[in-house]
């Protein structure tokens, strides 16, 4: 019984115009073009320079901003009120002001002052940017300090230099934060939603009346529901692996395997949400609105995009029922810690208890006859 | 009638539906009431009423999609209530609401059904050849259910609802929005199945159709006022047409709406 619906379920996907395109496009969407575009660094800072000094040490330090890549130079003005004009028409975030006798005040004196001037609308911006520009200028300064080190008076004592180790993630690449989380709303997508929208769709058009009054059993019609999603998620779960290694070099440092077996359990979960969903919404309007109620919930509670420790304590409790938070905590350490399942028992645990909850709700609350 | 019902054990085969003191309530709304009937087999059984009068509801309690308030029905020779898997296995339904999938093709949607109902797969694609042949389809076999006209429609899902050979076939207004030829040849489909010895439950707005129909039972506000034969009722209501039969019937419901 469960080979003709599944050759009915595998007929109508690919029958159908958007389905199978979709399912191509979003593999490369999701690890492509979202983590360039969730990106929290901030880059194409616009600097006004106001360099009064005019000399080699004025120079050299523009030069460093405008090559660490986060500043833009928009404009070099005279003065610095001609540079606050160019703020206020927004052309500029921040202003960069050398004085005079910068050169002359480092040499003689061993320090100098300059001015950095923030537009504070947007408070990221503003406070990133000029921190960003502060540690620039802080280590400018101290290249030059340690010239006149290595130069001339080697007994100075009392310099200390601090030197961060990156572990897991080196190259602090932020894609290499993002794509492991993204593969998992890719997965939740076409895991929970699609069959979810599936079986609310039969029921609209009247053809699950039909199938209730065939003798089919209950947990085969379902799970001709589910497989495809299930099989074509993993299919697109690989694209997604594929895809992340060729673009980024992307390799995940633990197994495969670990991977593929949370993914299968998160999946088994996530779909059995969906099940619940169709099972009590009666038009695709419906479901889609309780869908997008729950996913933006679970997404924005997971620690996507912001880290959850950063959420209020009222928040940080919510997270822990969002079943994405689990899997997205085990994607990021077998990706980038290597982590292997022993050390993953916890979020093993907790989304077996989601898959359980999830779809033993969803059996108790299908009926094939009211 | 009632009292010799479940008393013989005969009945129980040579009735393929009984339906004793069968209640069926919405909160406080009662949409059928208290109904009792036996349909034989082989018979073609007229189930008429005004909207809203509870055949659908009665209907869908014997296809085991609604559980009865109260009151007992066997259907094939299984308990509604209790075995309504049993009755799903035996029986056709063919719903108001057209539903075939219309993104599978002719040929599709009758293997899928076929499958379902427990069709060995090799006398699958013979018999759907041999079906169209002689609905004079063949030539539609791979042409998607969407693109068919509605009249083909309804005579492709009732050929679905008995392809597996069901005892009784269920039929909820089967003709509704069909010009008369296709309706005349949808009763022609529909005495061949009974001659097969296939029961047919159909409920209708026509009451034309409820002429071709053996017996006839009339629902008014979820009770079965009247049932008998149509020429039977034409003499006890002093007819000369099912029509008026029903008109006058209808004229004693509560929430009239003709």
């Amino acid at each position: 019984m469960l080979k003709y619906l599944l050759e009915k379920e595998f007929k109508q996907f690919f029958r159908s115009s958007s389905l199978p395109r979709m399912v191509i496009i979003m593999p490369f969407m999701a690890v492509l073009i979202f983590p360039l575009v969730a990106n929290f660094e901030i880059k194409n800072i616009n600097l006004a320079v106001v360099d009064n000094d005019k000399s080699t040490y004025s120079q050299q330090l523009i030069q460093k901003v405008s090559s660490s890549g986060y500043f833009r130079i928009s404009d070099v003005s005279d003065s610095y009120p001609q540079a606050l004009r160019s703020v206020e028409l927004n052309k500029s975030d921040i202003i960069l002001e050398i004085p005079p006798h910068f050169e002359r005040d480092m040499a003689k004196e061993k320090s100098a002052t300059v001015l950095i001037a923030a537009n504070s609308v947007s408070g990221t911006k503003g406070g990133l940017g000029s921190s960003y520009l502060a540690g620039i200028i802080g280590d400018f300064s101290n290249n030059i300090r340690s010239e006149w080190i290595t130069a001339s008076d080697r007994f100075s004592s009392g310099r200390f230099e601090i030197s961060p180790q990156f572990w897991y993630n080196p190259r602090l690449l932020y894609t290499y934060f993002m794509v492991p989380a993204l593969m998992v709303m890719v997965l939740a997508m076409l895991c929970g939603f699609l069959p979810a929208l599936n079986i609310v769709g039969e029921k609209a058009n009247g053809t699950i009346e039909q199938m209730n009054v065939t003798p089919v059993n209950k947990f085969i019609f379902i799970l001709s529901k589910l497989l495809p999603y299930w099989i074509i998620g993993f299919v697109v779960l690989t694209i997604c692996f594929i895809v992340a290694r060729i673009f980024y070099g992307l390799v995940p440092e633990g197994s495969l395997a670990t991977i593929y077996l949370f993914a299968a359990l998160f999946v088994l979960a996530f779909s059995g949400f969906g099940l619940v969903i169709s099972n009590y919404a009666n038009t695709l309007q419906q479901a889609m609105f309780m869908m997008f109620f729950f996913v933006l919930t679970f997404i924005l509670m997971s620690g996507l995009y912001t880290p959850i420790a950063n959420m209020p304590q009222w928040a940080q409790y919510l997270s822990n029922f969002s079943p994405l938070k689990y899997i997205i905590i085990v994607l990021r350490q077998v990706y980038l810690k290597g982590s292997s399942f022993s050390e993953l028992l916890l979020p093993f645990a907790v989304l077996s208890g989601f898959a359980v909850f999830f779809n033993g709700w969803a059996v108790l609350s299908y009926r094939k006859s009211s | 009638m009632k009292t010799a019902l479940w008393n013989s054990p005969t009945d129980r085969y040579m009735n393929v539906i009984t339906v004793e003191n069968l209640t069926k309530k919405f909160g406080s709304f009662t949409a059928v009431d208290n109904i009792s009937f036996e349909v034989g087999k082989g018979e073609i059984f007229g189930f008429l009423g005004a909207n809203g009068a509870g055949k659908t509801t009665a209907m869908r309690m014997l296809c085991g999609l609604l559980k009865p308030t109260s009151g007992k029905g066997i259907v094939a020779g299984y308990d509604i209530r209790s075995e309504s898997e049993n009755v799903k296995a035996s029986i056709g339904y063919m719903s108001q609401k057209f539903a075939l999938y219309e993104d599978l093709k002719v040929w599709e949607n009758i293997r899928l059904y076929a499958g379902i109902y427990g069709v060995p797969e090799k006398d699958i694609a013979p018999k759907t050849d041999e079906l169209l042949k002689e609905l004079g389809f063949e030539g539609e076999k791979e042409t998607l259910v969407k693109s068919l006209p509605l009249g083909w429609r309804q005579k492709l899902a009732f050929s679905v609802s008995i392809f597996h050979e069901p005892k009784v076939v269920f039929l909820d207004e089967p003709t509704g929005g069909v010009d008369p030829v296709t309706r005349r040849q949808f009763w022609e489909m529909i005495y061949k199945a009974s001659d097969k010895g296939i029961t047919v439950f159909v409920t209708t707005h026509y009451m034309d159709e409820a002429e071709y129909c053996n017996r006839v039972s009339i629902m008014v506000d979820g009770r079965i006022d009247a049932l008998d034969s149509p020429a039977n009722l034409k003499k006890e209501f002093n007819a000369t047409s099912m029509d008026e039969v029903f008109r006058k019937l209808a004229r004693k419901s509560k929430n009239n709406e003709l």
